[in-house]
């Protein structure tokens, strides 16, 4: 815990010394590189600590008698580790990619900052530290966001993020202010019991929208894909990987910790908003053509496939399951490692493109797998990853996932049984989706003829960050072939929260996983990759040994009328239109419409879609008007006159004593 | 001894899918040829076909990467470690536990993923056109065919194939309504996924339609063997699959004396040799749809398979 709070203070120390040095020239790498050393050290310090003893602590510091508790058990400990992972080569990445930053004043205080943020947020036990943590993490996050505040668009999103966050943080401070009962006992190890049952379900609801909100649960999703795209790239990485994981962190600690034994229904709930996230995220990205934005999307997709795992693992849990709650849990708690691993490889990806192109268009690159071979491959690596393709892996978590699905007809209430299969179509729905997203976004970016000249032109990114590409590659193979290992070093984790684990994975031989016996389901990631290696290998060699190896280069055949424009090839939209077609008449209310010239009028037909975004046309719009039309009306208050302003005194001052009044 | 017997039974079932699948593919267009009364080419064509194909050079455009020419690779490989991963004639193969029925589903996701890519990176216009649709019929075959392992699983208690494949064949599974409908989902996917009619027409070009063809429109020579040889593959793969589990009749244990095989390898054979002229009965009697009516089509699939999975949520005796 020691090394925890030295490395907190030593980020602190760097976000304040950053303005100072902002100006040198090698401020970017010296404050990157030691945010890189010190993320390492408090990685490794976490990734060892999961599975020891709980450790408590209490410093003397915030409230006056009550200090500051913190508790790092094994669930801080795996949180951590995520974050610090994270947060060491998103550090390792900006190494060279902050050289290209124009403000550096702008992003160096605030990185580091965001980094103990997040750190403080998992460590702290009471609920006083925790919401100062959990501001102080969204307001550098919010100073990283409008960090190019001369785009107005950055401007906006970071405005809608700081109403977001208010809001959510206004929520956790009910629920927390709920948990606390009616002594006030405000850490989290008085809250165990201190809370009044029946209140349960309303707090459950306070931390799904608090917490929600920070994840991106469908509907209040609609910021993250405004701001994440907005920051810096590196700082996107960690937004949409990490940070939304802290929030799923405190929807795990309040709910399957301090909230107690769950009710069934709870599962219902969580499965069902968590099938909308996963469905609607992923056809939103679909419709994308900003590859940042898209990625965002995706990081809503992701969210909701964690939160199908909470949502499993409760309903297990409050049936007394011990076994399936633990392989629900385990299965997100992976997804949550997985995820981070690489959507973190993903922004990064599209963080070099937009330094090599100034794009962040797809409909304005394209072929830059020729210019940027190792980028294309890195990018390659995570898209199969996020696309749930075996061996890497995605494909791993969202398989337990499927069998934890598989394991539900065994409960007795009817809601759980007719959401779970529901969630579990989605689930398989949103990984073909998700399929299809990644096709269209790796093949209209990296593959094909370069539609602009910037794409034309790009360069290969510098070496830090293609080994920060490197690393997380390696890490979604690692696990991917593996993941019996990370299934074992999660287990503490799932005791603590489930009060039980999955089978030991570590000696089985071959790395199998076998999530409850070998007659029912196992995989091997290793095998079959050492298989898909070998059958390719022997295909080849075989082929060039036995049959023609000779090659020509020719022109395109395009079935004898090739074209000469890059334009002519698929964009984005138009390869997203057929899907587009089938789900988004009824999910976005798309509405194609073709103008065509009357017959001999030579002009250029035109074809206008148009789409809505239901959540926020719905629910923010109105919202929205709604608080302007207020504000305009009670702005009339402030033109009164002093005789005006008294008589209202004079009234507020009858209305409270009347309900003293009244209510004595 | 055992281990000795075990790799030899898997090296056969894979030696065997490779052989067999263009055999398929020639039986099934002898036999439209026959229902359309033509004379059609011999059953042993697609081998002379891939014969010539890997003797020739392969023609590549002038901007192809390193993706188009090693996604024909991995579009094989994956393809045939998914097939091989299926039952034929023995269940309880070697490395059958290495992979389950989903993951076997992720693998011919894989091959799709980086052959839609192919068809992407030389940027022509029937490339992304041909990418474009396979990926929108695989958005909705996948989860389809997720479904319909659902109701299996749920049925057999296990998502491994081998398992799937003994419940069906010794336990008193019965007639149930869900099976009935895993088994039409299952064929609609089937027809889908190896893009016969009426989703798609494989012996055609320049059709407006077209989507597996037009997405490999650039590739020649070996890469197209491959890709071709893929296809057949699947096509082999899926007759199996349904083989395997709506009738998995003859099919071999483990612990089997050796002269068994045999008779389990022509009771294989007899499968292919029924379902064969059957698909060829189906695609003469049926006309192409128009893509956009596929979603249609591959929505009463999704909705088959869901409705078997809800109806074991529902009973576990339906």
């Amino acid at each position: 815990m020691a090394i925890s709070f030295s490395g907190i203070v030593a980020l602190l120390i760097l976000s304040l010394a950053a303005p100072a040095i902002a100006k040198w020239r090698i401020a970017s790498p010296t404050i990157y590189g030691a945010a890189l050393v010190i993320s390492a050290v408090l990685f490794v310090n976490a990734a060892l600590r999961v599975g020891s003893p709980a450790a408590d602590c209490v410093l003397p510091l915030g409230l006056p008698w009550l200090g500051a508790h913190f508790h790092f058990d094994s669930l801080a400990a795996f949180f951590l580790a995520v974050t610090n992972l994270g947060g060491a080569v998103a550090s390792l990445y900006a190494i060279g990619y902050g050289r290209h930053e124009s403000a550096p004043g702008r992003v160096l205080p605030f990185f580091p900052a965001f980094l103990a943020g997040m750190n403080l947020v998992v460590l702290t036990a009471d609920a006083f530290s925790f919401l100062l943590a959990w501001e102080f993490m969204s307001l550098s996050s919010w100073g990283l966001v409008v960090s190019h505040h001369r785009n107005s668009d950055n401007v906006r999103a970071g405005y809608i993020y700081l109403v977001m966050a208010s809001f959510g943080t206004l929520c956790l401070l009910l629920a927390f202010g709920l948990l606390a009962g009616s002594d006030g006992s405000y850490a989290f190890d008085a809250m165990h019991s201190a809370h009044d049952h029946t209140l349960a379900a309303l707090i459950l609801v306070l931390v799904l929208l608090g917490a929600g909100s920070k994840a991106g649960l469908v509907p209040l999703h609609v910021w993250l894909p405004l701001a994440h795209p907005a920051a810096p790239s590196h700082v996107s990485a960690l937004m949409s990987g990490i940070m939304t994981k802290i929030a799923v962190y405190a929807f795990i600690r309040v709910v399957f910790d301090l909230l107690g034994p769950p009710d069934w229904w709870w599962g219902v709930l969580l499965l069902g908003i968590a099938a909308a996230t996963t469905v609607l995220g992923v056809l939103q990205a679909l419709m994308e053509h900003d590859l940042k934005r898209l990625l965002a999307y995706h990081t809503v997709e992701n969210i909701g496939i964690i939160f199908i795992g909470l949502g499993l693992a409760l309903a297990f849990r409050a049936n007394g399951m011990v076994f399936a709650a633990a392989l629900a849990f385990t299965a997100a708690l992976l997804h949550v490692l997985n995820h981070s691993v690489f959507k973190s490889l993903l922004f990064f990806g599209s963080g070099a493109v937009l330094s090599a192109t100034g794009e962040r268009d797809m409909e304005r690159l394209g072929g830059l797998i020729h210019r940027m071979p190792q980028t294309a491959f890195l990018f390659l690596v995570g898209a199969a990853a996020i696309s749930a393709l075996p061996p890497l892996n995605g494909f791993v978590s969202e398989w337990l996932t499927f069998q934890a699905v598989l394991l539900s007809p065994a409960l007795p209430q009817w809601g759980l049984r007719l959401i779970a299969p529901t969630a579990g179509a989605a689930l398989a729905l949103a990984a073909a989706l998700a399929a299809a997203c990644f096709v269209k976004a790796f093949g209209v970016t990296f593959l094909g003829r370069p539609r602009t000249e910037r794409a034309n032109t790009a360069q290969e990114t510098d070496r830090f960050s293609r080994s920060a590409m490197i690393a997380l590659a390696a890490i979604c193979l690692l696990l991917g072939i593996l993941p019996g290992l990370a299934i074992d070093w999660i287990s503490p984790a799932t005791v603590e929260m489930v009060h039980g684990q999955m089978p030991v994975q570590r000696f089985l031989p071959w790395q199998t996983i076998i999530p409850i016996a070998q007659s029912r389901s196992s995989y091997n990631g290793l095998l079959v990759f050492l298989f898909i290696a070998a059958s390719a290998c022997l295909a080849a060699a075989a082929i060039h040994r036995f049959a023609s190896h000779r090659l020509r280069r020719a022109p395109a055949w395009d079935c004898g009328t090739p074209s000469t424009t890059p334009l002519t090839q698929y964009t984005a939209s138009s390869f997203a239109q057929p899907i587009r077609r089938v789900f988004g008449s009824v999910v976005f209310r798309a509405r194609e419409c073709v103008h065509m010239p009357a017959p001999g009028n030579t002009s250029a037909a035109r074809l206008e879609v148009e789409m809505h975004d239901i959540p926020w046309e719905a629910i923010y719009a109105p919202l929205a008007y709604g608080v302007s039309f207020l504000s305009e009306r009670l702005n009339a208050l402030q033109f009164l006159s002093i005789r005006q302003y008294l008589s209202f005194v004079f009234l507020a001052l009858v209305f409270l004593l009347l309900v003293i009044a009244i209510w004595s | 001894m055992e281990l000795m017997r075990d790799l030899a039974v898997q090296g056969v079932q894979m030696a065997l899918v490779l052989a067999l699948a263009p055999l398929l593919t020639g039986i099934v267009r002898k036999c439209r040829a026959h229902f359309q009364r033509r004379q059609g080419a011999s059953v042993v064509q697609p081998y002379r076909d891939l014969a010539r194909l890997l003797r020739k050079d392969v023609v590549l455009a002038e901007n192809a990467s390193w993706l188009f020419r090693a996604a024909p690779y991995l579009v094989f490989a994956s393809t045939w470690v998914a097939a091989a991963l299926v039952p034929t004639f023995a269940v309880g193969l070697m490395f059958s536990w290495s992979a389950d029925l989903i993951a076997i589903i992720a693998l011919l996701g894989s091959a799709r993923f980086f052959l839609a890519l192919a068809g992407l990176d030389v940027g022509t216009s029937f490339g992304g056109i041909g990418s474009s649709r396979e990926v929108m019929i695989a958005s909705l075959a996948e989860p389809a065919m997720i479904m319909t392992v659902f109701t299996l699983a749920l049925i057999a208690g296990s998502t491994q194939l081998s398992t799937i494949a003994e419940t069906m064949t010794f336990a008193h599974v019965g007639l149930r309504v869900s099976l009935g409908l895993a088994l039409v989902a299952l064929i609609l996917v089937a027809v889908a996924e190896n893009g016969r009619i009426p989703i798609d027409n494989p012996s055609t070009h320049l059709e407006l339609t077209m989507v597996h063809e037009a997405m490999v429109l650039e590739y020649s020579g070996r890469h197209l063997a491959m890709i071709e040889l893929a296809a057949q593959l699947k096509l082999l793969l899926y007759f199996s699959l349904t083989g395997c589990v709506f009738a998995p009749f003859g099919l071999v244990g483990p612990e089997s004396p050796p002269w068994v095989y045999g008779t389990a390898i022509a009771a294989y054979a007899s499968k292919l040799a029924i379902g064969a002229p059957l698909l060829a009965l189906f695609e003469t009697t049926t006309a192409k749809m128009r893509v956009f009516r596929v979603p249609g089509f591959l929505g009463a699939a999704l909705m088959l398979g869901f409705l078997g999975t809800l109806l074991l949520f529902v009973s576990r005796s339906l």
